[in-house]
C-alpha cells in the first residue's frame, strides 16, 4: 500500500477538528420565528379587557406600520419592558398586543398598575397565536408593516438600547 | 423565635417567581383525544416535537405550559383529520426544523447520512485490496 495513504485518516481528523474549532461558538437556544419577511398568520381574538377591542389580522393591514406586543401580566420581564413600550407610544409607534394565557382582571390590574400602551389587547388563553406566530415566550415584539407582513421581531424584554433601534424599522416599514 | 428560624421561614414564604401563568392547562394538554388510533397518531408526533421552552425535552415529556399549549395544538389538528406530517410542517414553517426531532434531509442534515456511506465504501474498498494482496502473496 502506498505510504501516504497510512496518514489519510489523520489527516480526515484534523481537517474535522478545524471544522469544529471554527464553528464552535456559545449555544444560542434562542428560537426566532421564521416568519419575519412573511405575512402574518390570519388570526382573530376576543378582547382582553373590557372597553379596549380585540386584535385580528386583518387590523395590520391598514398601511400603517405596527407593534404587535406578546405580554402576559405574569410575565415579570414584561413588567420591566412596560416603561420602554410606554417611550414607544409617545413618539408615535401604533403598539396591539396579544395577552398569553391571561385573566380579564389580571390584565387590567398590570395596566393600572404599569400604564397602557396598548391600542388593543387580543385574549390568547391557549397560546395558539403565539404558536402561529413562531413566537417562544413572553415578552417579544414584532414589527409589522402596513400590508401586515412581519418585518422583524424582537425577542426578550425591550431595554431603553433597543427603542431608538425599534422605532427606526417601525420607520422602514412606512 | 431564632433569626435563623425567621429567616427560613420568610424564605419558605417567599413566592417564587415562576414563569407560569395562573390559567389551567388547555382542555387537550393532558387530555388524550377519544379516538386511539388518532391519539396514537398524535402521540407518535408529540414524542418528536422539541419543547422549545425545555429544549432538550419533547413536548409529549414536558409540563411547561407552552409544551401543553403545543400538545393541544397537535391534538385539535389530528382530530380535525389533519395528517401528523402536515401538523409538523406546520410548526417547522414557523420554528425551522429545530421544532422538529426527524428533521428533514438538507444541506446542513445531508453529510449525516452521505458521510457513514462513503466511509463504508472506502472500508470495503481498503478491505478488498488487503485480501487481494494477501492472497497474492
Amino acid at each position: 500500500m502506498k505510504r501516504w495513504l497510512f496518514w489519510v485518516p489523520l489527516a480526515a481528523f484534523v481537517v474535522l477538528v478545524i471544522v469544529v474549532a471554527l464553528n464552535l461558538r456559545p449555544t444560542d437556544t434562542t428560537v426566532r420565528s421564521r416568519l419575519v419577511g412573511k405575512p402574518l398568520p390570519a388570526f382573530t381574538l376576543a378582547a382582553s379587557v373590557p372597553g379596549k377591542p380585540g386584535l385580528s389580522d386583518a387590523a395590520f393591514r391598514d398601511g400603517k406600520p405596527k407593534l404587535l406586543n406578546v405580554f402576559a401580566s405574569w410575565c415579570v420581564p414584561c413588567l420591566a419592558e412596560a416603561p420602554k413600550l410606554l417611550r414607544l407610544q409617545e413618539a408615535g409607534a401604533d403598539i396591539r398586543a396579544v395577552a398569553i394565557r391571561d385573566r380579564s382582571a389580571d390584565v387590567e390590574r398590570f395596566l393600572a398598575e404599569n400604564g397602557d400602551p396598548y391600542a388593543a389587547i387580543g385574549d390568547d388563553p391557549t397560546s395558539q397565536v403565539q404558536l402561529a406566530l413562531g413566537s417562544s415566550g413572553v415578552p417579544e415584539t414584532f414589527v409589522i408593516d402596513g400590508k401586515g407582513i412581519i418585518r422583524a421581531q424582537h425577542i426578550g424584554d425591550i431595554r431603553d438600547s433597543d427603542v431608538p433601534e425599534l422605532l427606526r424599522t417601525l420607520e422602514a416599514a412606512r | 423565635m431564632s433569626r435563623t428560624t425567621l429567616a427560613a421561614l420568610a424564605l419558605l414564604l417567599g413566592a417564587p417567581a415562576l414563569a407560569q401563568s395562573g390559567l389551567p392547562p388547555a382542555p387537550l394538554a393532558y387530555t388524550q383525544l377519544p379516538d386511539p388510533a388518532q391519539e396514537a397518531e398524535a402521540k407518535a408526533l408529540m414524542n418528536t416535537l422539541r419543547c422549545l421552552v425545555c429544549q432538550g425535552q419533547s413536548i409529549a415529556d414536558s409540563d411547561a405550559e407552552m409544551a401543553g399549549d403545543m400538545r393541544a395544538l397537535v391534538r385539535e389538528r389530528i382530530a380535525q383529520g389533519e395528517k401528523p406530517e402536515a401538523v409538523r410542517a406546520w410548526l417547522i414553517e414557523r420554528y425551522g426544523s429545530y421544532v422538529s426531532y426527524d428533521p428533514p434531509l438538507d444541506a446542513a442534515t445531508l453529510p449525516l447520512w452521505i458521510a457513514p456511506l462513503v466511509l463504508l465504501a472506502a472500508g470495503i474498498l481498503l478491505a478488498r485490496r488487503s485480501i487481494r494482496r494477501r492472497r497474492r502473496a
